[in-house]
Parts: C-alpha cells; sequence; structure tokens
C-alpha cells in the first residue's frame, strides 16, 4: 500500500496539450475518484499513473518511488478496465493467476491467492469457467479478481461500471466500497457518473477541460463549490443557475433577476450592481414560499419525491420536494430558497464569489 | 447469421408457386451450370475408352465403370511425385508464408512503429501485383541463384503472394483484439513476446486457419511459376504434370487427364469442405478490410 | 530521456517482426518488379544476358499486330467477363440471401468452382468443348437444335466466347460470395422500414442494398477485374492463344515470348506494358475502400 503523488502532470498527444499540469496528492488507503465529462483527461491521467501512456513532463510517484520511467509491471499497480479485458481464451482461475505465473510464483501459493481472492468475491464455483460464460456482473468480479490476487500497492479502476445495468451498477458499487474498506488498498477510480464518485470516495477529484477544477471529500465539493463547473457538476438533480444583477435588499443583498425579482442572496464582499449568477440546488427550493413565482413546465413524481421543472425569468429551473404536490403545465407556483443554501458566481470566470 | 432467420419475417407475404420462380429454379440452374462440370470430370474418369469414344447409350452414365485411368495415372506417369511435390510445396511455404506474415501484421497493426501505416499500405499494394508480371524477371533470378528446376524456386516465390495476403488478413484479425488485453498483459508483468505468444495468437486461432487454408489452396492452384521454373517431369506440381505430361500430342486421353483433374482437386476440396467457413471467412475478410 | 528509449525499441521490435517478410517482399517481388521493367529495355533472350536497347521492344510492339491483338482480346475479355460475372454474382449473391432451405450446405457448394485449381477445372472444360466429343454439342443434337457438332476452341468468335464462358463459370462463386457477405451486414431493419414506407421489392433494391453494397461492390470487382485480366492459366489450357490468336491475352503472350520464344526482354516489355493498367484498377479500389470508411461513420484511426 502506498501513497500517489502527482506534480505539474502534463500530457500532450502531438501537438494538442490534453493534461494541463494536475497535481494530486493521494495518501495511503485512500480512495480517490477522478470525475468529470467525456475527454476531460480524467482516463488519460490513470493510464499515465499506469505506465500505459508516456508522460509528457511532472512527476509521478507511488510511494516514494519516482516512476515515470518505470514499465506497467514494475510499479506494483493493478487496473480493472472498462471492458474489464479478461482473456477469453482462459479460465477465471487462469485468469487471476496469470500475472503470477508469469512472475514464476510458487503453484501452491498462486491456488492459495486465487482461491482466497474468489471466496472474498464468490467466484469459487465459477474458477473453471470462461469469461464468456458469465454474466456481466460475475465478470466484472472476475476484472477485480484478477486486481485484488496480486495484492498491488494501488488499484486502479477506469471506469469498471459504465457496461453494467442500473441495478447491478449499484450493487457493484457496494461491494468495490466494501471490498476497499476490507483491503485498504489505495484506489483511484475514474468514472463520468458523479453519483458513484459522491458515493464511493474519500475524495474526488473533479476534472474538466484537462484542468483539475476542484479537489475535496464528496460533501466539501457538494456544500462548498468553487466555481460553476463543480456546483453543477457534483449533486443530482444539478443545480439552478439564474443570472443577475447584485442589489441591495431589505436587510441584506439580493439578486434582480431579468424580470424585475429578487431572490435572496447570500453575504458577499462584491459591490452592489455587479453581474453574478445565483446558485440554487433544487432541493433548497421550498415550494409553495412565497419569494419568486414560477411557471409550471413539467412534473415528475417520482414516488418519494416530486420534481418540477418550472420557468422564473426566461430560465429553466427545477426544485423538488419531499411533498406530493399536484400541478398542472402553466400553474404558476411560489417558490423560495432556503437561507443559506445559495452561492453566488462570477458569470465570466465561473468562480465562487463569497 | 441472425439477419438471416429475421429475414424470414416478411416471406409470408411470397406464394410458394412464386418463390418457385423467383427464388428456386434460378438458384437450381445455378448449382446444374456451377457442379456440372464437377459431374462431367468425375463420370469420365471412370468411364472405359470404348465408352468415351463412342456415340451410343446415355452419355451421362456409366455402363462398366473402370479405375483403368486411375491405374494408368498412378502407375504410368510420375503423378504421385507431382502430387507429392504439390504438398511439401504447399505446405512448406503455406507455413513460411503464415510465420513472416504474424509478426509482420503484429508489428504493423499493434506496435505500431514509425511507418507501420505505409508499410500496411505496401503490403495492400504488394497483393495487388498479380505473378503475371513478375514470372519473366523471377525466372531469370531463379536460374542465377541456381535453383531453377528445385522446389526451392517455387518455396521461394509462393511467399510473393502468400504473405501479403495473409498479412492482409491477419492485421484485421489482430485489429479486432481488445487493446485493453495487451495492456492488461503487460501491467500483469508480460513481455512483447508473451503478449504475442500467450494472448494474441491463441485468439488469433481462427485468423491464422483462414489464413492458411486460403494460403494453401492459392499455392495448391499456382501454374505460372510452376510451369516456368520447373522442367523435369519428377519435379512439377500437379497442375503442370497433368497439363504437360497427360497431353501426348493430339491424341488426349480424356479418362486419365480427368482423373488427374479429379484427384489433383480432391485434396483442396476435402480441405475447404472442413473448413467452409473459415475460407469464406479469409476471403470476404481480405476483400472487406 | 528513457521514455523515447522506450518508443524506440518499439520501433526496433516493430523493425525486426516486420524482417522475414520484408525480406521475402523485397527480395522476390519489389526486386523483380523493377527488374522486368528493366528487362523490357534489353534485348535478354534465355541463356543470354541482353545489351540496353532503350524503347526498341516498345516500338516493334507498336507495330506488331499480334500484340495489338493481344490488347483487343485482353479489353474484351476483362470486360464483357466481368460485366457478366458482376451480373450474375448479384443475382446468385441475392438468391443466396434469401431463406432457402439447406442455406449453409448450398453456400458451401456454390464455392467450389473457385476453390478447385484453375488449371484442373480447365481441363474438364477442354473435355466439354471438344470438337469431337463435346457433350453440350450433344445435347444439342439430340435436342434438334443443332445439326453440326460445335467447334467451340476453334473458331475466333466462338473460341472467346467459350473461354469467357469458362471464366465466367470461375469467377461468379467469388463475386457472389463476397456480395452475399456484404448483403448480410446490411440491418434488416432497414428493409422493415423500407418496406413500411411503401417500397416495393425493386425499390428497396435500388434504394437500400444498392447504396450499401456499392463500397464493397467497387472492391470485388476491382479484384475480379484484377484477376481476369492478367489472366493466364485458363486460356494457356484451353487454347494457347488460338485460334490464329484469336484469344491471346497480355499475359498469355508475354509468356509464349518470353519462355518457349526465348525472347525474354520482349515478353517482359509486354508484361510492363499491363502495369499502367493494373495502377488505374488499384486506384480505382483505393478509393472504394475509402468511401467504404467514410459510409461506415468510422473514422480512420
Amino acid at each position: 500500500m502506498a501513497s500517489v503523488e502527482l506534480r505539474q502532470v502534463r500530457k500532450s498527444f502531438g501537438t494538442t496539450e490534453v493534461v494541463h499540469g494536475v497535481d494530486v496528492s493521494i495518501i495511503d488507503r485512500e480512495f480517490v475518484v477522478l470525475v468529470g465529462p467525456s475527454g476531460c483527461g480524467k482516463s488519460t491521467l490513470l493510464r499515465m499513473i499506469a505506465g500505459l501512456e508516456e508522460i509528457t513532463s511532472g512527476e509521478i510517484r507511488i510511494g516514494d518511488r519516482l516512476v515515470n520511467n518505470v514499465p506497467p509491471k514494475q510499479r506494483d499497480i493493478a487496473m480493472v478496465f472498462q471492458n474489464y479485458a479478461l482473456y477469453p481464451h482462459m479460465t477465471v482461475s487462469d485468469n487471476m493467476a496469470f500475472s503470477m505465473k508469469l512472475a514464476g510464483t510458487d503453484k501452491r501459493e498462486i491456488a492459495e491467492r486465487v482461491d482466497k481472492a474468489a471466496k472474498i468475491l464468490g467466484l469459487t464455483e465459477y474458477l473453471d469457467r470462461y469469461p464468456r460464460q458469465l454474466s456481466g456482473g460475475q465478470r466484472q468480479r472476475v476484472a477485480m479478481g484478477r486486481a485484488i490476487v496480486r495484492n498491488p500497492q494501488v488499484f486502479l479502476f477506469d471506469e469498471p461500471l459504465s457496461n453494467l445495468d442500473a441495478q447491478l451498477r449499484v450493487q457493484m458499487r457496494i461491494e468495490i466500497k466494501e471490498l476497499h474498506q476490507r483491503l485498504q488498498t489505495t484506489s483511484i477510480y475514474v468514472t463520468h457518473d458523479q453519483i458513484e464518485a459522491m458515493s464511493m470516495a474519500d475524495k474526488i477529484v473533479v476534472m474538466n477541460g484537462g484542468n483539475v477544477e476542484q479537489i475535496g471529500s464528496p460533501l466539501e465539493l457538494y456544500d462548498n463549490p468553487d466555481n460553476l463547473f463543480v456546483a453543477g457538476f457534483i449533486g443530482s438533480p444539478a443545480m439552478n443557475f439564474l443570472p443577475g444583477t447584485l442589489v441591495a435588499s431589505g436587510n441584506g443583498r439580493g439578486v434582480r433577476l431579468a424580470d424585475g425579482c429578487v431572490l435572496p442572496a447570500p453575504s458577499t464582499s462584491a459591490p452592489d450592481g455587479r453581474e453574478v449568477v445565483l446558485g440554487v440546488r433544487p432541493e433548497h427550493f421550498e415550494i409553495g414560499q412565497s419569494c419568486v413565482e414560477a411557471e409550471v413546465v413539467v412534473v415528475e413524481p417520482t414516488g418519494a419525491d416530486t420534481q418540477v421543472f418550472c420557468r422564473i425569468a426566461g430560465t429553466n429551473v427545477s426544485a423538488i420536494s419531499r411533498e406530493r404536490h399536484v400541478f398542472r403545465p402553466r400553474d404558476r407556483i411560489h417558490l423560495k430558497p432556503m437561507d443559506g443554501k445559495t452561492y453566488l458566481f462570477d458569470p465570466a470566470s465561473g468562480r465562487r464569489l463569497q | 447469421m441472425k439477419n438471416a432467420a429475421n429475414r424470414e419475417g416478411m416471406d409470408y407475404l411470397e406464394s410458394l408457386p412464386r418463390r418457385w420462380v423467383t427464388v428456386y429454379i434460378p438458384l437450381l440452374i445455378f448449382l446444374f451450370v456451377l457442379l456440372f462440370p464437377f459431374y462431367w470430370m468425375g463420370l469420365t474418369a471412370f468411364k472405359p475408352n470404348a465408352e468415351l469414344l463412342s456415340s451410343d447409350g446415355n452419355p451421362f452414365w456409366v455402363q462398366n465403370p473402370t479405375l483403368e485411368h486411375f491405374k494408368k495415372l498412378f502407375f504410368d506417369t510420375s503423378y504421385p511425385s507431382w502430387m507429392w511435390n504439390t504438398i511439401m510445396i504447399s505446405v512448406i511455404s503455406t507455413f513460411l508464408s503464415l510465420a513472416a506474415s504474424v509478426f509482420a501484421a503484429y508489428s504493423i497493426e499493434r506496435l505500431r512503429f514509425r511507418g507501420s501505416r505505409q508499410t500496411g499500405l505496401a503490403i495492400f499494394l504488394a497483393y495487388l501485383v498479380p505473378p503475371s508480371i513478375l514470372f519473366i524477371p523471377l525466372a531469370t533470378m531463379v536460374f542465377q541463384f541456381g535453383i531453377f528446376d528445385t522446389k526451392w524456386a517455387l518455396i521461394l516465390t509462393y511467399p510473393t503472394f502468400l504473405i501479403p495476403f495473409c498479412t492482409w488478413l491477419l492485421m484485421g484479425y489482430f485489429r479486432s483484439i481488445p487493446y485493453e488485453l495487451e495492456e492488461c498483459a503487460l501491467i500483469d508483468g508480460a513481455t512483447r513476446w508473451q503478449i504475442l505468444v500467450k494472448i494474441i495468437l491463441p485468439l488469433a486461432v481462427p485468423g491464422l486457419i483462414s489464413a492458411g487454408i486460403f494460403a494453401f489452396t492459392l499455392s495448391w492452384n499456382e501454374f505460372i511459376y510452376a510451369l516456368t521454373f520447373i522442367s523435369a517431369s519428377e519435379n512439377k506440381t500437379v497442375p503442370v504434370g497433368v497439363i504437360t505430361e497427360l497431353v501426348e500430342g493430339d491424341v488426349y486421353h480424356w479418362g486419365s487427364l480427368m482423373a488427374g483433374a479429379l484427384v489433383g482437386s480432391l485434396p483442396v476440396a476435402i480441405m475447404y469442405s472442413f473448413f467452409v467457413e473459415y475460407y469464406v471467412a479469409g476471403m470476404t475478410g481480405a476483400v472487406k478490410e | 530521456m528513457v521514455l523515447s528509449r522506450f518508443l524506440d525499441n518499439r520501433n526496433r521490435l516493430g523493425m525486426l517482426f516486420m524482417l522475414p517478410a520484408a525480406a521475402i517482399l523485397l527480395i522476390f517481388l519489389t526486386y523483380p518488379l523493377g527488374l522486368g521493367v528493366w528487362l523490357g529495355f534489353t534485348d535478354t533472350k534465355v541463356g543470354r544476358s541482353g545489351e540496353w536497347i532503350g524503347i526498341e521492344n516498345y516500338e516493334w510492339l507498336w507495330t506488331d499486330s499480334v500484340f495489338a491483338l493481344s490488347i483487343f482480346n485482353t479489353f474484351l475479355y476483362t470486360v464483357v467477363a466481368s460485366v457478366i460475372k458482376f451480373g450474375l454474382g448479384l443475382w446468385l449473391a441475392l438468391l443466396l440471401n434469401k431463406h432457402i432451405p439447406f442455406k449453409s450446405f448450398v453456400r458451401a457448394i456454390v464455392l467450389l468452382p473457385f476453390i478447385v485449381p484453375t488449371v484442373l477445372s480447365a481441363i474438364a472444360f477442354w473435355w466439354l468443348y471438344d470438337a469431337q466429343f463435346s457433350i453440350i454439342s450433344w445435347v444439342l443434337v439430340e435436342l434438334g437444335l443443332i445439326d453440326q457438332y460445335i467447334n467451340f476452341l476453334g473458331e475466333p468468335n466462338l473460341a472467346r466466347a467459350s473461354t469467357i464462358a469458362a471464366n465466367t463459370w470461375r469467377g461468379v462463386p467469388f463475386v457472389a460470395i463476397c456480395l452475399l457477405a456484404g448483403l448480410q451486414t446490411i440491418p434488416p431493419s432497414l428493409y422493415e422500414a423500407a418496406s413500411i414506407d411503401g417500397a416495393s421489392p425493386f425499390q428497396q433494391f435500388r434504394h437500400v442494398t444498392l447504396p450499401m453494397l456499392s463500397p464493397i461492390i467497387a472492391v470485388v470487382m476491382t479484384f475480379s477485374v484484377l484477376f481476369t485480366f492478367t489472366d493466364f492459366q485458363l486460356i494457356w489450357v484451353l487454347t494457347r492463344g488460338g485460334p490464329i490468336n484469336a484469344t491471346h491475352l497480355m499475359a498469355t503472350l508475354s509468356f509464349q515470348r518470353a519462355i518457349p520464344g526465348g525472347a525474354l526482354g520482349e515478353g517482359a516489355a509486354i508484361a510492363t506494358a499491363m502495369i499502367p493498367f493494373l495502377l488505374a484498377a488499384i486506384l480505382f479500389s483505393y478509393f472504394g475502400l475509402q468511401r467504404r470508411r467514410w459510409q461506415q461513420g468510422g473514422s480512420d484511426k
């Protein structure tokens, strides 16, 4: 087990730079999720840590060792691929034993370790099967089994759940987290799904366009997004953004929207008259409390809660509530952001204004 | 073949008589024309000379089948050694070409060395160079190398059309093997050599069979090089031997000629019958890529 | 940097793996290709190395009526045989793509003419075309359609037709099976959508099958044209170019002048004269391939 340290890591393909100087410190036993939209450079970063891509500049350390020029097999890592990359012509046990066979490990020890991994993952009865005879979830487990038999310093996961159906994904998410709690191996997990990131990570690295937008624990990111991107990316359904102008209002500050109505704003050092974007999460709107009027567009009752899509001053907004509201399209309803649950952003730079 | 099963879907709209006219009858005519020469070849091979030359009776059947033509073929001509030569030359040149092609295809498709794209294109162009424009310069080379009228003249020249074909086909197979398998093996600690031997080759077995079968039939079929580079009767291959040695002046021994053609076709036909799918995959794969 | 060493290794390993194939192809394909062109400018004879004589061979061929005839024959043979092969091959492919009994067996035996060595099947045709014992003539006489046996290989135009028929017989299965593979990649849902949109079977063929198939048609027909243009075996067995050079193709003429005739230089010149036509076919094929990639919407890595 080991820490992983990325310092000013850059990657260029030809003349296009796709990772622009990333700094991340991962401490021993941590479960870190790299999350971001497709093309943000998260997979490339992971592949550089694995040694599958060369590092254009910067440093990657695993433990105390600089691994920039170390080939993958000497980095003491294991990786779970998106399509699992199970060797189709080998049985489950051969798949798991392959790396140890290559390393010339003693046969008895190989068998022991494969058995142990199989037991942990509930694969014992499938050891003699071929990958094509397994279900998606079982293949996923074999891929993890192949990683854990090696007892590596770091686990790398490259979108391992994206080929599974929704139900299985939730189940495997729990299994991976449980496995991590049991083995305590430093893990780096890449996904585009922020729910996976929120539910599994000790620490999330939000990436966008080859840059790190913010690093923090899931709740830190949720409660204190640094910028518009993180605010919009983390949390589901996504945060609402209302453009407006900062004004004095009653005994505090407010944001005046295009149609003239004013919403309460958090305290800020920014001057009145400044263009801002007000961010409110759907779950932080109180429906029925008088503050701002909205026109209902669509209502989605899901049973547990009701999500209302409506329009305020020409901007689409969603609100979510535990109560079962019965609205119809074009009804006019009242929404009120909860105190202390709103955010201000600079529309140009996307930075949070505090 | 999934869509073949689906295609049944709207067949109910076509009446049976209509299907006979539009599908079955044309198909039967096609089959008749395509297969009749084989029937005729087989029939003639078993017909005694008297029946061959008489105009009485039903020519589409044989009254007194005979093995006389085969006997003549195997005992009075060098046919057995032509057969042996053809087998040797086809097998050796196929294996040589296959081995060279595996490395070349892996190198072009997976090692991605500098210039691999251009090399791939060059291989494709080489595939299009026909033997009929190479045989004259090759004949002078074969003479200079002192391998004229030996098996080596053919074993070394057949790869000129086998390697481009096999490489092109195998490139397609290698391309279909996910990169992640190799990356995973790299992380698992395999060397390039181990990846090739333990991951890629086992997965490319269908491709290897396709390429091998096709290469074998191409070598067996080859004519112009064998006709040009070989002169002694006992060194000839079946196609050349049959056409040059079984024809004596203006008297054609049709029975023996047909027996020779039949026996010479059997090895490829048998091989084909066992590996139809691989053969078709090889043929269409080379065209589709 | 060690990383560039890693890349270097990849290059070096790539070169190493390419070595056997490249060596064989350079020695036995590229070099003779150049040598052939060079020989075309010499007066090399069998057993005597030649002198450079410039374009003398070509000048002589320019006035040689047999050479001119062989070019005409080659084009006639290639164009007529290819057109027939395409028409019949496409028809056969469409038939085989229908729901028929014993489908895979039928498909397997259809390809037999293509896998059997050309020379050996050509011998069967030789026998079928025999002037005295031809079964075809026999049947036609019995049916009362003709009263004299047909001299299939003895009359110039009949010989041309007969060789083209034999070539077609061998080529149709190849075209059909390749096109069938193409047909099977067309999603059935397209036909279902077309028939719901009211397309007749012919319109489905015209607006779905043909456009979807056109890239593979381009490639298959390029190969077919290439094989037909450079054909040697069939002609050599059936007619050796006769009667009175009526079926001599450039390939057979080149062989005849060079090997039995001993004029290697002149034969090489004839073979070299085929190259421009082959290049045209290759370019055609190349653009056929390009179009296919575009149609699949796939990027070329």
